[in-house]
């Protein structure tokens, strides 16, 4: 089946080579816009130009390869690598600010590899969570947590390098939210975990968009999964945006789910 | 009997002031990964400041507390200032920094408070022997001094937002700054708490030793040999290596090597921990399932 030619909209450049760039997303308020983002690392260019929106309250994907710069692309938005172009978080712009201002302006950020305190407990990964509040709220967040993830109360005291690979991406979780975030930003959730877990997981991750209504930037390798929960999609290679629009849409069309997607 | 319970609790007395030394390297380290060979100097720089200031008529404990918040105030601008420069800089530049430090600390140490052995003086009452005998009034005090500084660090590291941030900081640079840490902020407090603590250290020691710009050189070194005996990672076992290494140090001086020997000990210390278990009896070993 090809796309519905009348909804994606196919561009034809000189090299006679057509590139589809999508179906059109319906418009909504951006809680993030990227314009003309580039990244590198030190003279390596990785991205070359994204333009991605990510919507207020709902969960945007971001979709590639191995090497496509999915990573690279959540590293750009916290200024974690050499950046240029503009990234507002609603309308504030935050290119060119330190990791830890963007981080305080409240998008928080669940790194590849999960950047657990391995050495620290998890009461103390919790609470460097919620390091820059200074609110009376933080207890009463900390249980919703354990709401979401009980194995987190068990585990409290315990040295967070001695949890299971699943608890630690709770963990991630856990800590990012007690931000109290805007923006969460997710890198691989499902990596290296038993596909039982990683379901549970992405359930969970659902539950806390619509709860704790935090927009969700989701980097995903398991495209299938991620489709299923998201609402927007970017598909990405070699660090440009190939394909993009609304989840459902791109799981409808067989042709780029095999062409990209491989499944 | 006597003479040897004697040199075990002297030995307690001074490893007091290794094991803060320790502690002070080990919180650079642990945050950079390098010894700041300079430490020793900063503490000497530090006691003649408190020197000046109780000269100039101030009361001891006065003098003490201004001396730690001037010495803090020095460690955050020596990082600001020199190390702050060199984060990204190869290994040996920054060792190239420590000694040039080093040398700078303690030639303004000569030039401004002269060459000359001075006198210091301690708070304790040294007249009359404590512990029925075996430990002089300043040995006894400046143990507890040493001890109370190390439980305050400790409750601070183990039970306050700062701290907690700057251990984290010290673990997880990327990802303590996603949480909103400052990190190179927690590396200057660390630097000046580190200075802070080796001033102490040396107001401790002086009236032992007496002061002149290279009082701290040996004690550097004790301390450095208790910091890798306990463990280079492990704050704990640092502390618990300054306090081994002044026993050790004391007995062997006293039945082995004799006085005249007794820093080679601590080179032994070193080279045997380096030989036989290189992260030290406590090193820090991380639990982890992949």
């Amino acid at each position: 089946m090809q796309p519905d030619a009348n909804l994606a909209e196919a561009h034809v450049d000189s090299a006679g080579t057509v590139t589809l760039s999508g179906y059109p997303m319906p418009s909504v308020q951006a809680r993030l816009q990227a314009t003309g983002l580039h990244a590198a690392y030190g003279d390596i260019r990785v991205l070359h130009g994204l333009d991605f929106v990510v919507a207020k309250g709902g969960i945007t994907a971001l979709l590639g390869a191995n090497g496509a710069g999915k990573t690279t692309t959540l590293r750009a938005v916290c200024n974690m690598v050499r950046t240029q172009g503009e990234i507002r978080l609603d309308d504030v712009r935050i290119d060119g600010k330190l990791t830890e201002d963007i981080v305080r302006l409240g998008v928080a950020h669940v790194p590849d590899g999960r950047g657990t305190f391995l050495e620290l407990t998890v009461e103390e990964n919790l609470r460097l969570g919620a390091y820059t509040r200074h609110d009376k709220d933080v207890a009463g967040d900390t249980d919703r947590m354990f709401g979401y993830f009980p194995k987190l109360k068990e585990r409290f005291r315990q040295q967070a390098g001695t949890l299971s690979g699943g608890e630690q991406q709770m963990l991630a979780i856990a800590r990012a939210l007690l931000l109290r975030p805007k923006l969460l930003l997710l890198d691989e959730p499902s990596f290296g975990l038993a596909p039982l877990i990683v379901k549970e997981i992405f359930a969970i991750m659902q539950r806390i968009n619509a709860e704790e209504g935090v927009s969700i930037l989701l980097v995903e390798q398991n495209a299938s999964l991620a489709l299923q929960i998201s609402d927007r999609a970017y598909l990405l290679e070699t660090g440009r945006i190939v394909f993009s629009g609304p989840s459902a849409e791109i799981r409808r069309d067989e042709s780029i789910r095999r062409s990209y997607l491989g499944y | 009997m006597d003479g040897f319970i004697h040199q075990i609790l002297s030995g307690i007395a001074t490893g007091g002031i290794y094991a803060s030394v320790a502690l002070a390297l080990v919180m650079i380290y642990q945050a950079t990964h390098h010894i700041n060979f300079a430490q020793g100097e900063m503490a000497t720089f530090s006691t003649y400041i408190a020197l000046t200031l109780i000269q100039a008529g101030l009361s001891y404990w006065v003098a003490f507390v201004l001396t730690f918040i001037i010495s803090f105030v020095l460690g955050v601008l020596v990082e600001r200032i020199f190390m702050r420069p060199m984060a990204r800089a190869p290994e040996l530049s920054s060792v190239g920094v420590f000694v040039g430090l080093l040398l700078i600390f303690s030639s303004i140490s000569g030039w401004i408070f002269g060459y000359t052995i001075k006198t210091f003086p301690t708070p304790f009452d040294t007249g009359k022997p404590m512990l029925g005998g075996f430990l002089s009034g300043h040995e006894l005090g400046s143990t507890v001094v040493t001890l109370a500084v190390l439980l305050s660090v400790y409750m601070f590291f183990r039970f306050t937002r700062l701290g907690l941030a700057m251990r984290a900081a010290a673990y997880n640079p990327v990802s303590s700054r996603l949480v909103g840490v400052r990190v190179s902020w927690m590396l200057a407090l660390g630097w000046g708490l580190a200075a802070g603590i080796g001033a102490i250290a040396g107001c401790m020691v002086a009236p032992i030793v007496f002061l002149d710009p290279n009082m701290m050189a040996g004690i550097l070194l004790y301390a450095f040999a208790g910091a890798l005996l306990g463990g280079i990672t492990n704050p704990l076992g640092a502390v618990l290596g300054g306090f081994a290494v002044g026993v050790i140090e004391n007995i062997g001086g006293a039945y082995i090597v004799g006085t005249e020997l007794k820093l080679t000990m601590a080179l032994v210390i070193i080279v045997a921990v380096l030989v036989i278990k290189p992260s030290g009896l406590l090193g820090r070993t991380v639990q982890s399932r992949v």
